[in-house]
């Protein structure tokens, strides 16, 4: 086991205050049951699941709610015993609104006799284990919620040689991820051996930016005597270090193809908390029903790490954390550069909630319609060396077809380019329109050729 | 963008406001349009204040004239083309400067208005205002009032400093006006006359100094260094402008040199006359009429310098730098488009199709 | 000089001998007869391609909005086939929630588009109401759109030529096509039920069905919450318009709400 540098350097990044020192050396702390949980059908990328639960329904911790609708789909399950208040629409941290299950706690917290472990799981195959994950719900933890039992099913044309422990948490303010690797490293550990281990995956790197070294140390310990070639990668502190493409290239020096996912250069990028999910769900059999959230900004009374129940209302979670002390503009579901603002605290957590930002009224940057200059500090910044300001104006002309031209499409909203605008323009506000356009034009001619 | 949807305004009194809901980003690194500028007249203070002891009253007069007009011009010109005032971003500030820099002392200050006007309504609003004029508008103006008035525009004041090797330039009927080395160099080898100027250290440090005549914010290449230094700093501009132009001078003016050294002057007295540091760290790098990828500027920075010296050697004027930074600022679209970078996960390009 | 001219005459000569595109020249007079908007509401791509259709057999003379019935006439007789009637359609914008009607539970900042207000959740604390941010107003080809000061978008029918462009436009579908004769229309498209549609919007369905008994026919019927009408049914009555309790039901011109 040894700590290596990142070899390679990504282009572009910007180095937002991190402000992470409210958070960063506080233990998680688990926050009690909230009255009511409202657990999403829409929490994950692909098709929201079909609630198989009904109103009135007992049901105790673990048990399934809803069943995918799909392979690119996942299940959800109930995150304590209670019983089912309602199938209702509830608010998703987006801004629109999805069927959620909610549940009233019954205050007992009983998990569910189905609960299976699996301690010998080294004997089972790469299949069966993920069967186990897709049967406990577990989505990517890193914001995205991409079906986790997907990326571990790759097709036999695309084999893996390297896993990618994805610690990186280049957002500012969150510091979830931080605890996790100091507090549950084993745990953390052991899941991504089990990875490895359905991947069949010859190398294993835990990226870390060089802004955790305690970190570091703790998985350092955690993994000493793990076997074959496994090593720390620290990464030079920069946004966005963490978004898988360049994370992959800071590594190996690969570039994942416009278009393709990561199994196309023999990678696979794991958040941490997505494998302790792992860990939880084979070795303890426990489905995927709690996650660390940071709930933080100079408002707060309290900044802490978090844990609770997915489902957990908002405004529970910052009750808990002491409130606010002061007037809040803005919350954040997520972190800054890349997270979405709520029109209330009524939005219940997700598998993928990572954070809770208040931003007061003076920590409130906003955008404006100021042409653009030229000044290509954008063109500096963006990770993908793609041109967003000419993409911005092209796209505020409403030319869609020479946006996708310009490849709007290979945009990984990370927000670099708006964070370094001096005219303030909503840079990735543009660019999501675009996408939307291109895939939704992509999708229509696929129709039409489908059609003949 | 609507107004309302610009800034997210106060709620009625006694409520809680509302939030405010944006797409991402939702932090920013703090830079503004406002800030650029501010930090561009920092950086051209030292050469206002060299300006001002060189040539005294006559630049206090024209750099307030100017900087005045533009500002005047460019709130009367949105004003009536129902647009928002626009002037807090201080972009018109530093049109006035950079205008003011471009003029001879002596230049009477009605033309220096009518060069604002050039430069502010003609270069700029009618096109759209700032980010979508074509060029540069300080050198639009001074275009302008070359062509317009083309004797006073080419009539030059010995500054209060002069270096000795000038002296001889000195106009023998009025002790006012003199040639600049340039102009001196040109009439001097168009009469067939020897090069008049010898390019030894002590010349050279007064050229970078300031001590010579043209206009009042070209001469001190020292002040306008200590400015650039600034502007690097504050990422303001970037090195391949004004790298690649200072090198496409000295690469054309050397070749030139070399070949023929009794006709042309070295490429130290290129660099250090004129308005070549001037162009090359204020003009071209202007953020608006030139590229965005760094090959670009480099293609850019290069061309600027390429033309500077073929104007000055075969054109019909003694400087080419106002002219080749006009031109290269109407090829900046077509150098954008031709150097856009390899998108991350693209094919390279000997792997293309 | 006159040698130039000659051979660069010739090179058109021969370019128009040998490489003219061969076209049937009724398509050219058929494209004559149309309004020349390119607006797209016939489903073609412009008015030559819906010439080049229709002279193809490939499509019914009467699709033109903006030409109208007229058109439509002209083209059938130089064609040589039937011209069936058709309805004049307008488009009309289902919510009458304006600032002064509505609660907002936001406040919004970015690209003052409807497309991109509503991919953050929009402003409105009604998740079905109007914007107001104008996507509709720039897609019209003829500027029949208005945003008023309370941003409501209204529809101007008599400028209206009826080619749908604001309908695809519109992120939550609230417009939608209604036949220019009719008018008794239901100005809502909340499928929020009642005490939450009142919460948010003083002219919002609110569920009661009263409406559905007051007219004949179903010419209302209920979609959940919402009271729809069917435009293919004739009303009988214009009594549902007085005695809406959520006030969202107008007796007027198709378009302009009261």
């Amino acid at each position: 086991m040894s700590i290596v540098k990142a070899m390679f350097r990504a282009v572009g990044g910007v180095h937002p205050d991190y402000r992470k020192s409210a958070t960063a050396q506080k233990a998680v702390r688990e926050m009690p049951l909230p009255a009511l949980l409202r657990v999403s059908t829409a929490q994950h990328l692909g098709a929201p699941s079909r609630p198989v639960a009904k109103k009135g329904d007992a049901v105790l911790r673990g048990a399934r709610l809803a069943e995918p609708a799909g392979f690119i789909s996942a299940a959800v399950h109930s995150p304590t015993s209670g019983v089912v208040k309602a199938i209702a629409d509830a608010p998703t941290p987006t801004g629109a609104t999805a069927p959620a299950i909610e549940i009233e706690p019954d205050g007992r917290d009983a998990w569910d006799p189905s609960i299976a472990p699996k301690p010998d799981w080294q004997t089972m195959s790469s299949k069966n284990l993920a069967a186990l994950v897709v049967e406990a719900g577990i989505v990517g933890m890193g914001g995205a919620g991409f079906p986790t039992h997907v990326k571990l099913s790759p097709p036999p044309n695309k084999p893996i040689d390297t896993l990618i422990l994805n610690g990186a948490e280049c957002e500012p303010y969150l510091t979830a991820d931080h605890r996790l690797m100091i507090e549950r490293a084993e745990q953390v550990w052991a899941g991504a051996e089990i990875i490895r281990h359905i991947l069949g995956a010859k190398t294993v790197r835990v990226a870390i930016e060089d802004n955790k070294p305690d970190a570091v140390r703790s998985m350092e310990r955690a993994m000493a005597g793990a076997a074959g070639d496994v090593a720390i990668a620290v990464l030079k502190t920069s946004y966005p270090q963490g978004a898988e493409k360049q994370q992959i290239y800071g590594i190996t020096g690969r570039e994942v193809p416009t278009g393709g996912l990561p199994m196309d250069v023999g990678c696979v990028v794991e958040n941490v908390g997505t494998a302790l999910a792992i860990f939880d769900a084979i070795v303890n059999g426990r489905p995927l029903t709690e996650r660390i959230t940071t709930v933080t900004g100079s408002p707060v009374a309290d900044p802490s790490n978090v844990l609770a129940r997915v489902g957990t209302p908002y405004g529970d979670l910052v009750s808990f954390c002491g409130g606010t002390s002061g007037p809040v503009a803005k919350w954040i579901s997520g972190g800054p550069m890349m997270g979405f603002a709520q029109h209330s605290l009524e939005t219940p957590t997700t598998k993928t909630t990572s954070g809770l930002v208040a931003l007061a009224p003076g920590d409130l940057t906003a955008f404006a319609s100021t042409p653009c200059i030229s000044c290509s500090r954008c063109v500096t910044a963006c990770p993908m060396k793609l041109l967003p300001c000419e993409l911005s104006q092209i796209l505020e002309a409403e030319d869609y077809a020479a946006a996708e031209a310009l490849n709007v499409l290979d945009c990984i909203e990370c927000g670099c380019c708006a964070f370094e605008c001096p005219s303030r323009r909503p840079l990735v506000q543009h660019m999501r329109r675009g996408k939307a356009r291109a895939m939704a034009r992509r999708r229509a001619e696929e129709a039409k050729k489908k059609g003949k | 963008m609507t107004k309302e949807a610009d800034k997210p305004g106060a709620e009625e009194a006694g409520k809680t406001p509302l939030l405010v809901v944006s797409s991402s980003p939702h932090t920013h690194s703090g830079a503004s349009v406002r800030r650029i500028m501010l930090d561009v007249v920092l950086a051209m203070l030292p050469a206002v204040a060299v300006s001002l002891w060189l040539f005294g009253l006559d630049a206090l007069r024209l750099l307030t004239v100017c900087v005045a007009a533009c500002v005047l011009f460019e709130y009367a010109a949105r004003k009536i083309m129902k647009r928002d005032a626009g002037i807090g971003d201080l972009s018109a500030v530093v049109t006035g400067i950079l205008l003011a820099f471009n003029l001879p002392p002596g230049l009477p200050s009605w033309m220096a208005v009518i060069g604002c006007f050039a430069a502010i309504v003609i270069a700029k609003q009618v096109f759209g205002g700032i980010g979508y004029n074509p060029f540069n508008p300080a050198l639009v103006g001074r275009a302008a009032l070359l062509a317009s008035f083309p004797v006073q525009m080419t009539t030059w004041a010995a500054p209060s400093r002069l270096s000795a090797a000038l002296e001889p330039a000195r106009n023998t009927l009025d002790a006012m006006t003199m040639a600049t080395p340039l102009g001196w160099t040109k009439t001097s080898l168009a009469a067939g006359s020897q090069l008049p100027i010898g390019m030894n250290g002590g010349v050279a440090w007064d050229f970078l100094a300031g001590f010579k005549p043209g206009c009042i914010g070209e001469v001190s290449g020292l002040a306008l260094l200590l400015g650039a230094a600034y502007l690097f700093y504050r990422r303001c501009i970037y090195w391949q402008v004004p790298a690649f132009f200072i090198g496409a001078v000295v690469l054309f003016s050397g070749a030139l040199w070399l070949d023929d050294p009794a006709h042309n002057m070295p490429p130290l007295f290129h660099v250090l006359s004129g308005g070549v540091i001037l162009g090359a760290f204020f003009m071209a790098t202007d953020m608006v009429t030139s590229p965005v990828t760094k090959t670009g500027m480099v293609i850019f920075g290069a061309g600027c310098g390429a033309l500077t010296v073929l104007i000055r050697k075969w054109g019909g004027y003694p400087e080419g730098v106002s002219f080749a930074i006009l031109i290269m600022n109407s090829l900046t679209p077509l150098i954008n488009r031709g150097t856009k970078p390899r998108i991350f996960g693209h094919a390279k390009r000997n792997g293309r199709k | 000089m006159a040698g130039t001219g000659l051979a660069c005459a010739l090179v058109l000569v021969i370019a128009d001998r040998f490489f003219a595109v061969h076209e049937d020249p009724r398509i050219e007079a058929v494209a004559a007869l149309l309004p020349g908007i390119n607006c797209g509401g016939c489903g073609f791509a412009g008015c030559s391609d819906y010439a080049r259709a229709m002279v193809a057999g490939e499509a019914a003379v009467n699709l033109c909005g903006p030409g109208g019935a007229e058109t439509s006439h002209k083209v059938a007789a130089m064609l040589g086939v039937e011209a069936s009637a058709r309805q004049r359609m307008v488009a009309l914008v289902l919510c009458g929630g304006d600032a002064s009607k509505t609660t907002r539970k936001s406040r919004y900042n970015g690209v003052a588009d409807c497309v991109a207000a509503h991919s953050v959740g929009g402003d409105k604390l009604c998740r079905y109401g109007c914007l107001g941010y104008g996507s509709c107003a720039r897609a019209c080809p003829v500027d029949a759109i208005e945003i008023t000061a309370g941003r409501l978008a209204v529809v101007h029918p008599d400028i209206c030529i009826g080619c749908g462009n604001c309908v695809r436009t519109c992120p939550r579908s609230l417009i939608r096509m209604a036949p220019d004769s009719r008018t008794l229309h239901v100005i809502c498209s909340s499928k929020d039920k009642g005490p939450v549609v009142k919460k948010a919007c003083s002219v919002g369905c609110i569920g009661c069905t009263i409406c559905t008994k007051l007219v004949k026919n179903e010419a209302i019927k209920m979609e959940g919450a919402l009271a729809v009408v069917d435009y293919t049914r004739d009303p009988e009555s214009d009594a549902a318009a007085e005695k809406c309790p959520g006030h969202c039901i107008v007796l007027t011109k198709a378009g302009v709400a009261s």
